[in-house]
Order: structure tokens, then C-alpha cells, then sequence
């Protein structure tokens, strides 16, 4: 890291701690989303963008990891604060049994049956009224007190947030992850380098739900509620567009795709309940201009320049 | 080193491979043979475990390897370079090589630390060793054809394999590429004692190169032998329907 993106990150990270300070409440709590929702696409992204796995029904994983932090607080007599160490805990073991399952398929195969299990996930927690309280969900979650008020949970939101983050770079960057990016670009020729494709992609699938898992608790936190719709399809959907927004081969991408879907639906909302219309014009445009997501185009202009000058 | 013996593989009552007979000693360049469709890279799908053989054996320093899957049978020691173009197109020239050296070292599963110094002499050396050292930080979708065919072998070369197979290393090569991978193949094998097991259409290459000839023909293996041997196989002359003297200038 040069000295450049650390000072870069260090004014980030301060403008991010004064937000409580300055902006009123509604943005904090707007803001808080967009770290969740940010965090929850970068998951995804490790197995779409870097890992070429077509994960298409993601949002299973961060409903899983909602609950199991709901349920926690509501049916056991344990503290509050087991329910962040459960909710990956949980996601990742559904992601190792879902997994083993759907890594024997490639590409589509793979998708078509993550997203039939994953409505099978979907379709108990919506019927399980005396578990997980049905359609309806659980609400007034129980909220370690520290952590109870909006200023509060977007602190810890953004902690949380920042160091799931962080981790994922590394693991972006590591041998694992140049790996995954090699059996994203071309699998067969991964495996005749010696190594265990399917195996490989487990791992990353794995990983991947227990930071949706993560991301899962963060939002129970915010919300204060967990409901079946956070693992409805739609949600996966909207997860992959926000990784094509952004754009899906840089790391920060989708975190940006994040954030401009929260604003879309924030600030358009305000003014027609047909926000997805303008939605759709968006994705629209994006496919034909800017096929590498938002940050993608900047980072090849960016790129370009700097190439030229040289 | 490798024994194939009475290989058989059929696509949907298609005799792709119908009794291939071959033999690698170590140390030995060995080429394969044969007009289009002979069955050449069937072959060394079966050999390294992209696809299994419906009859016979494959043996790799005394153990059998057939039906294995690739993974395993690249962890034993034998690296392969494809036919078509086969890297990881959105990755830099560098990386390429480095899945595969990542692959060898058993670093596949390390998880925070930094990629991008790891290993990093030993990807150069073998960057080098090819020439494509100074392109290491190009993506390598953007190179040349003849580029591209040697970082496909230079991948091969990250597993510090015992036995190199190469699909048609010159396929699509200009002349003055072909002359250089020749230099290099020669270079893989007489300086760091590779051995290397190639198929071609380059007769000139063929018999520049190798020190034994296999040929096939309809998936068959009609002639195995000395560079001598070959041309004077009158079977041989017959599966090139040109005859000898049109071949083997």
C-alpha cells in the first residue's frame, strides 16, 4: 500500500466516524444500509466477479445470517453479542451443505439449482410460524445496549463493515484469490495446473456466505428486525445488479453499486413508487455504455490517462 | 517414464483413439504424428486426465494414471500445454505463470497473505526463461498469438512438471516464432533435461527436434520409432497420401 490510498483511507475513515456529528438521523441510518447492503454485494462479489461462479441466489445467506442473530436474542437466554459470532457461523454452514450440492453443476446448471434450494430456504423460514415467526418475522430484536441507537449500531455497522472489508481484499489479493480468479477466466486450464477446482470453489462459496452472514447480522442490528423477504429471490437479483453498477472486476465496485441503488431508491422513491422503472432504464444504459459497472469505466479512463501520459 | 498401451477412447461409437501404443524413456524428446483427426490430442486428453479411456492403460513412472482426474495427475509430475489458446485471459502475463507456481507450492488455500510478492523470483525465472519477462505486467488477452502459445507453455512449466506435454506448440506460429520455440524446446530439453512429448504438423520442426516419432492414423498407432525409422515406414508414406517426399521435405 503506498502512501497515497493510506492518507486516502485515513480521511475516508474519518469523514465516515464525524457523519453522526453532522448529518441528521434519517442519513446515518440511510448510510448504515448502504455499509450493509456494500458489505453484502463485495461477499457476493468474491464468487460472481473474482471466482466466476454464478451466484445467483445470494441473498439466502444474508436472510440466514438475520435470523440466526434474531433468534438468538429471541429464543435462547444467551447474550445478545452470540448472535454476531452465530449468524456467519450459520450462513457458512448452509453455504458448505448448499454448496456441496450445487458445485458439482457449472456455470447456469450452478445458478438454476442455488436459486431452487435457496427458495426452499426461503419457503420454510416463510412457513415456520413457531420458529421464526412466519411471513410476519421477528421484530424489536433484542440490541446490546451499547449498540441500541441509530449513531450506535452505524458505529458498530461501520466497524464491522470496515473489517469485513479489509478481509476481503486480502483474500482478493492472496493465492486463494488470484487462483479463483484463474478458474474464473478459465477452469479447465486451473485444473490441469493441479488444482482442486470444485474443492476451490467450495472454499470460496463458504466464505462468501459467512461475510453475507455478517452482513446479515449487521442488518437485524439497524433494522432492529429480521423478515423472510431478506431471502427472497428479488434481493439476489438486486445484489448482482448492484455488482454490475458498480463493476464487478474491481473490488470496490459493488460497495459503490450499493450505494447508488440505496440513493436511487432513497431520492427517487420520494418522488414515484416506480423507482425500478428508473431502475431498469439505468441497467439499460449500463449494459450498452458502461459494460464494466460505474467504477469499471472510471478506472479504465483513469487507467488510460495515466498510460498516455507516460 | 510413460507407457501407453493399447489405448481405446469412442465418442458415441466414434473410434477417436482405437489402440494407441506409446512409449516415453526419460530425458526423450518424443513427437506424435498424423493427419487431422488421427486422434493426436484425444490422446493427450486421455494421457492427462481431461478425458478417461474406455480400454487400456496409461503408465506414469510405473503407477497407472488412467481415469485419474487432471489435478492429480499434474500433481504427479506431468504439465501440459493446450492446442487453442488456453490462459487466463484477464490476468497479466505474470499471473498467469504464478496459478501455476501458487498451484505447485501448495499455496492454493493460504488466504491473507499478499499474492503479489509471493513466489515471485521463481515466476520470473520461468517468465525469462521463455522471453516474455519484460511483457510480465501485460495482460495477457492483449498479446500476440505467438505470445500467447508461449506463455501456454510457460503455465506448463510453473508445475516444474517431469514430463511436458505439448498440443501443436507452433499452431498458428509465423515462421520466425516457430523457430524460436524450437530453440526453446531444445533449450527445456537439452539445458534443464525435460522431458517433453509433443504432436505437430511442422515436419521440419518434427525432425529437427525429436529424438523418436510416434504416428497415428485413424486412432491407430501404425509406426513408433527413430526420425529414420519413420520416414523409411512404408505405412507411414501411405497414411500421408502425398508420399514421402511431400511430407518430409
Amino acid at each position: 500500500m503506498n502512501r497515497k490510498t493510506l492518507i486516502t483511507l485515513i480521511v475516508v475513515g474519518i469523514a465516515f466516524c464525524l457523519v453522526p456529528q453532522v448529518l441528521p438521523r434519517f442519513y446515518v441510518y440511510m448510510l448504515s444500509l448502504i455499509l450493509v447492503l456494500g458489505t453484502l454485494a463485495t461477499s457476493l462479489n468474491l464468487v460472481l466477479g473474482f471466482g466466476g461462479m454464478y451466484q445467483f441466489h445470494h441473498a439466502v445467506f444474508y436472510g440466514i445470517g438475520a435470523y440466526a442473530f434474531a433468534l438468538v436474542g429471541a429464543r435462547t437466554t444467551l447474550s445478545p453479542w452470540i448472535g454476531y459470532v452465530a449468524a456467519p457461523l450459520v450462513a457458512a454452514a448452509l453455504g458448505l451443505v448448499m454448496g456441496l450440492i450445487t458445485v458439482r453443476l457449472s456455470k447456469l446448471y450452478f445458478g438454476m439449482l442455488q436459486i431452487s434450494l435457496g427458495s426452499l430456504v426461503w419457503a420454510i423460514v416463510f412457513r415456520w410460524y413457531d420458529f421464526t415467526g412466519g411471513d410476519d418475522g421477528l421484530h424489536g430484536i433484542d440490541i446490546p445496549e451499547p449498540i441500541a441507537s441509530t449513531s450506535g449500531a452505524y458505529y458498530f455497522t461501520l466497524a464491522v463493515a470496515g473489517v469485513c472489508l479489509v478481509l476481503m481484499y486480502l483474500i482478493v489479493n492472496s493465492p486463494f484469490g488470484r487462483i479463483f480468479q484463474g478458474i474464473r477466466d478459465n477452469p479447465d486450464r486451473t485444473e490441469a495446473v493441479g488444482v482442486n477446482v470444485r474443492r476451490h470453489q467450495l472454499v470460496g462459496l463458504v466464505l462468501a456466505a459467512a461475510f453475507a452472514g455478517v452482513a446479515g447480522s449487521l442488518f437485524a442490528t439497524v433494522e432492529g428486525s429480521a423478515f423472510p423477504q431478506l431471502l427472497f429471490w428479488s434481493l439476489s437479483l438486486e445484489l448482482i445488479i448492484m455488482c454490475l453498477l458498480g463493476g464487478w472486476f474491481m473490488f470496490l465496485g459493488p460497495l459503490l453499486g450499493a450505494a447508488i441503488m440505496v440513493a436511487l431508491r432513497t431520492f427517487v422513491g420520494i418522488y414515484t413508487e416506480y423507482w425500478t422503472l428508473v431502475l431498469g432504464i439505468v441497467m439499460m444504459l449500463l449494459i450498452f455504455f458502461l459494460p464494466e459497472g460505474v467504477l469499471g469505466f472510471l478506472h479504465k479512463r483513469f487507467a488510460g490517462k495515466a498510460a498516455q501520459e507516460r | 517414464m510413460l507407457v501407453v498401451e493399447d489405448l481405446h477412447k469412442s465418442f458415441d461409437g466414434f473410434m477417436a483413439v482405437n489402440g494407441a501404443f506409446l512409449t516415453v524413456d526419460k530425458g526423450q524428446v518424443v513427437a506424435v504424428i498424423g493427419p487431422n483427426g488421427a486422434g493426436k490430442t484425444t490422446l493427450f486428453n486421455l494421457i492427462t486426465g481431461q478425458l478417461a479411456p474406455d480400454q487400456g492403460t496409461i503408465r506414469f513412472k510405473d503407477q497407472p494414471i488412467q481415469g485419474l482426474v487432471p489435478h492429480r495427475i499434474c500433481r504427479m509430475g506431468i504439465s501440459r500445454s493446450f492446442q487453442v489458446v488456453n490462459i487466463f485471459a484477464r490476468l497479466t502475463v505474470f499471473e498467469n505463470v504464478q496459478v501455476a507456481v501458487l498451484s505447485h507450492r501448495k499455496k492454493a488455500f493460504s488466504l491473507f497473505t499478499p499474492a503479489r510478492r509471493l513466489l515471485r523470483e521463481e515466476t520470473l525465472a520461468i517468465l525469462d526463461s521463455v522471453g516474455l519477462a519484460d511483457k510480465a505486467q501485460r495482460t495477457s488477452g492483449t498479446l500476440s498469438h505467438g505470445d500467447q502459445k508461449v506463455l501456454e507453455m510457460a503455465i506448463a512449466l510453473g508445475n516444474r512438471p517431469e514430463l511436458l506435454i505439448l498440443d501443436e506448440p507452433t499452431a498458428g506460429m509465423s515462421p520466425e516464432e516457430t523457430a524460436v520455440t524450437l530453440k526453446l524446446m531444445q533449450h527445456l530439453s537439452g539445458q534443464m533435461g525435460l522431458t517433453i512429448l509433443f504432436c505437430e504438423h511442422d515436419m521440419g520442426m518434427v525432425f529437427a527436434v525429436a529424438q523418436k516419432i510416434m504416428v497415428m492414423q485413424a486412432g491407430k498407432t501404425i509406426a513408433q520409432g527413430t526420425p529414420e525409422q519413420v520416414r523409411g515406414n512404408l505405412l507411414v508414406q501411405e497414411a500421408y497420401l502425398g508420399g514421402a517426399d511431400q511430407c518430409f521435405r
